[in-house]
């Protein structure tokens, strides 16, 4: 079966300033992917360029179309939904006008409404706010909100950038683990990017290295983490 | 007494077009983050569309959703062509863009209709009610500016697109994450806000008479009024625009000083005092976020 989403010599820059240099890696058909590497390795960058948000150049394959260079509000009507970094939240919206417009995208109006109650079946807390100001929200809450919104698009892949950042270790559990539901559940693929590489080690089936722009090493979630150097350099154990 | 509440009738009347002109304002400032000072010459231009066509003979009712419709594809058309290219430049070269505008629009107008003075029809009559407390126009200004302003709250609170502008206003870069065609609620707002300006203008028209200078005071009026109000709240924008009317009225017609010549610098000082003391305006609180 031919990946959901294949990159290839990706590079990416801000100004004059390179941050990837050729990056090749591969999402499945469902499952959890996860890009770890320090800060500034490019996890961000690379979401970015994903979703067309930064110039980039390489070859980007979804679902067999190659989506280099597309503007990012057609690439999001692909099924491609971005939880971004500082999770993008509308604050001066409700809660529940944020996760009415992870909707815009789609034609099927009839079916919106159904899947604000399904939402809702995930993040009960974000039923409780539904009136509220999102900007009034905590940063759990924000990030369920974020995540709540890119499952509205009823997406085939989700991209996440640090889901955990910010966030209390209780909630951080808590919140994977409906990630991870969610995953199987909606059979959406997930792509999370994570500092917290124990954490997203955990959650993933499979695992990219990032260091400075290219990628290192690449294998199941359970090879990277059984490796030495990883072991040292990024779980600290 | 009656005239206190004759002066709060017509302060409330010129209100409801301020609040029009400043509605139209703040929508543009929450798209594209600058003021539009060609605002008033927009209207005044739409409002020598519809006194063209009534001369063309075509009857009242039909001249103005006709105006709204041509005025709606010209905003539409000065965000492509002349406003969106610039893009993400510095806010100096958005003013100096906004004054040329002003200035393109003022002179063609005066070329194609001349800078004589013209008289505007009311399509509400020349009578009044209530003993000679209000004119006809001025009801049907504060019934139509009601109107519009319903309309608009329905549209902004109800519909899909309503909801995809706001978002786009508040957060481009999430808006388009979520798939939300940015370009298009930018143009979008420009073409609702030349409209509301059209409207605007064909109401106070009948009042100030037709000549290409007619929006220059008004759209003054209509920037206090959104500054009071707050250039991030179009509700407090709305307020403003009508406690402009009412403030520039009673204090032309009981503070001796002022009389008529001095009403505008009222709103001057208005816009001067909110800006030093509560910039943010009386509604437009900066956003509560909790990081």
């Amino acid at each position: 079966m031919s990946p959901l989403l294949q990159v290839s010599d990706l590079h990416a820059s801000y100004g004059d300033f390179r941050v990837l240099h050729g990056l090749d890696f591969a999402v499945g058909q469902g499952g959890v992917t996860t890009l770890l590497g320090a800060n500034g390795a490019g996890k961000t960058t690379t979401l970015r360029a994903l979703c067309g948000m930064i110039r980039h150049s390489g070859r980007i394959v979804f679902e067999g179309a190659d989506i280099a260079g597309r503007p990012t509000e057609e690439i999001v009507r692909l099924g491609i939904a971005h939880v971004p970094e500082g999770r993008g939240t509308f604050t001066g919206l409700t809660a529940e006008e944020n996760l009415l417009c992870g909707a815009m995208a789609r034609s099927d109006r009839g079916a919106i409404a159904a899947d604000v109650e399904r939402v809702y079946g995930w993040f009960p807390r974000l039923k409780e706010r539904r009136r509220q100001q999102a900007g009034t929200l905590s940063g759990g809450e924000q990030q369920m909100l974020a995540i709540g919104r890119a499952l509205m698009l009823r997406p085939k892949l989700m991209l996440l950038d640090e889901p955990s950042f910010g966030l209390a270790p209780l909630i951080v559990a808590e919140l994977f683990e409906i990630l991870r539901k969610v995953g199987e559940e909606e059979g959406v693929a997930l792509l999370i990017v994570e500092q917290n590489a124990a954490l997203a080690l955990e959650l993933a089936d499979r695992a990219y290295l990032i260091e400075t722009g290219c990628m290192v090493m690449s294998g199941s979630a359970a090879e990277i983490r059984d490796d030495e150097s990883v072991r040292a350099a990024y779980l600290g154990y | 007494m009656e005239l206190l509440i004759q002066q709060l009738v017509t302060g409330i009347a010129t209100g409801g077009i301020y609040a029009c002109m400043a509605l139209a304002v703040v929508m543009i400032y929450q798209a594209i983050h600058h003021l539009n000072f060609s605002q008033g010459e927009m209207a005044m231009f739409s409002t020598f569309v519809a006194w063209q066509l009534l001369q063309w003979g075509l009857p009242y009712w039909a001249v103005l959703p006709l105006t709204v419709a041509v005025s709606f594809a010209g905003g539409m058309a000065i965000e492509r062509l002349v406003i969106r290219p610039l893009g993400q430049a510095p806010i100096l070269s958005h003013i100096a863009v906004f004054i040329g505008l002003f200035a393109v629009i003022n002179s063609l107008a005066g070329f194609i209709w001349d800078f004589t003075i013209k008289p505007f029809p009311s399509p509400f009559g020349e009578g009044s009610q209530l003993g000679g407390l209000i004119s006809n126009h001025q009801i049907g200004m504060i019934g139509v500016t009601l109107v519009v302003l319903l309309f608009l709250y329905l549209f902004f609170r109800y519909t899909r697109i309503g909801l995809a502008m706001r978002a786009a206003a508040e957060n481009p870069a999430s808006a388009r994450l979520v798939g939300i065609r940015v370009g298009r609620t930018v143009a979008l707002g420009w073409g609702m806000a030349a409209a509301i300006g059209s409207i605007a203008g064909i109401l106070i028209a009948p009042l100030v008479f037709l000549e290409p200078n007619m929006m220059l005071s008004i759209l003054l009026y209509g920037f206090a009024g959104a500054v009071l109000g707050g250039l991030s709240s179009p509700a407090g924008a709305v307020f403003g625009g009508f406690a402009i009317g009412v403030i520039e009225n009673l204090a032309g017609t009981y503070i001796p000083v002022v009389g008529d010549e001095l009403k505008l610098p009222i709103a001057l000082l208005l816009i001067v005092t909110v800006l030093v003391f509560k910039p943010t305006g009386l509604f437009g609180r900066p956003v509560v976020q909790r990081v």
